[in-house]
């Protein structure tokens, strides 16, 4: 077995033969399926450089922040969130994929929200974007369900002990929205004021609205 | 199927390591798989259920190493040599040697948008009545399946409790295996984390899933 191994690694050149090395230059890698996709007439370029614009430049957690801050400061608004969260999020214009059923999550002084998908990167595109490395990452996917106060820590958090936590894993096609809670001395904020406040993070549930400022 | 997905209460990652002012993209080539991973999607040629399956089935050295766009990269190559549009030799070899099936759809610039703002709701209607009501207990099947399903493993067989009916959906471990989309119900349930975890359970946490009808066994 041993020759065979040596043998097997000197006919591919020192490599091994179990290690996709396809994938070791991504770069290459992707400009080789555009390229090839392209040729073929099945995608189009200026359709890639249309998606990426409009995650850079206008779906992203911004939207969210202004249905929070929108909830903030109208109660009516604020209800229509909890009976039907993807009708009052469209009539902001936040629409469309991984926004297709929305739920929001209202933080309150006895439980805090925490989301995740802890089987692939599910969360609410419309409203947040596209998700940050983290969340898709093993640590957060892992962790959040069986560690949430100590995942928390990490993005220093700390909650009350007695405070409950309530981690919702994104097993269907939910996406979740948590509404932190309101920051004391707001009271006089107008609305847009108020959504400066609002972290992205603080609406997937790892941090608290307004504490970083 | 028990995949490298499947992360809940796994341990050995370390720290999240949250990134301070993360840009959107991390390397230009994420931006362009991004873009044609949902431009090919847009063929009509598979659905997002597949294209989890095809996710969950890059080998688990490969899938904990990768970044997510690497892994999204990968699962395409495999659905796009399995639906007929481009060979893995195509893109060893970047160029063109064979003629593509034909896709549903291509998506061009100008339909981006209107694409984005629609996505693809995936609610069906059911003639069933919904089986469980809030407030039932419930207990998760045991099983393990070698093909696509939205239970993890650290919800199998646990007791919990149906908080709310959340409408019929799509049944994502028929559809991702071209079954057909046989919509069930599709219920929040709560464990307590004492039911999941067991000794040494943060007592203030609950933990809860979106479970299709199926999954499901009234207590």
């Amino acid at each position: 077995m041993h020759d065979d191994h040596d043998h097997h690694h000197h006919d591919h050149h020192g490599h091994d033969h179990h290690h996709d090395n396809r994938y070791s230059d991504m770069q290459a890698r992707v400009r080789a399926l555009e390229t090839v996709l392209s040729e073929k007439g099945l995608i189009d370029p200026g359709a890639i450089d249309a998606i990426v614009e409009a995650y850079e430049t206008k779906i992203g957690p911004r939207n969210g922040a202004h249905v929070v801050a929108k909830a903030w400061t109208d109660p009516d608004f604020a209800d229509w969130l909890k009976r039907d969260a993807t009708a009052a999020i469209a009539s902001l214009g936040y629409t469309g994929r991984q926004g297709e059923h929305m739920r929001a999550l209202f933080n309150t002084p006895e439980t805090h929200n925490l989301v995740v998908c802890t089987l692939c990167s599910c969360y609410p595109w419309s409203v947040l974007g596209l998700p940050p490395v983290w969340y898709k990452a093993p640590a957060y996917r892992s962790r959040a369900v069986i560690d949430p106060r100590g995942v928390l820590a990490e993005f220093g958090v700390t909650l009350p002990e007695e405070k409950k936590i309530r981690v919702w894993d994104s097993t269907a096609e939910l996406r979740y929205l948590v509404i932190p809670e309101r920051p004391e001395g707001t009271e006089g904020l107008a609305e847009e004021e108020l959504a400066g406040l609002v972290s992205r993070d603080a609406m997937i549930g790892s941090a608290i609205a307004g504490a970083a400022s | 199927m028990n995949g490298p997905h499947d992360l809940g209460g796994q341990m050995g990652f370390g720290s999240v390591a949250p990134e301070k002012d993360e840009p959107y993209f991390h390397a230009e080539w994420e931006k362009r798989a991004l873009g044609i991973t949902l431009s090919c999607g847009a063929f009509g040629a598979w659905t997002i259920d597949e294209s989890r399956h095809a996710r969950e089935n890059v080998p688990p050295a490969d899938y904990l190493a990768a970044s997510y766009y690497e892994i999204w990269t990968r699962a395409l190559e495999v659905l796009l040599e399995r639906h007929g549009f481009a060979t893995r030799a195509e893109v060893d070899a970047g160029v063109k040697q064979i003629e593509p099936a034909v896709p549903k759809r291509i998506l061009k610039a100008d339909m981006v948008p209107g694409v984005l703002a629609r996505g693809g709701p995936c609610d069906r209607s059911v003639e069933a009545k919904p089986l469980f009501q809030p407030g039932d207990r419930v207990r998760t099947r045991n099983f393990n399946p070698e093909t696509h399903t939205r239970l993890p493993r650290y919800a199998r067989a646990k007791t919990g409790v149906v908080e709310a009916v959340q409408g019929s959906y799509v049944f994502p471990d028929d559809n991702a295996h071209g079954k057909g989309e046989n919509p069930q119900w599709v219920y929040t349930v709560v464990f307590d984390a004492g039911e999941i975890w067991g000794e040494g359970a943060d007592p203030t946490l609950t933990v809860s899933i979106d479970a299709w009808e199926s999954y499901l066994e009234r207590v």
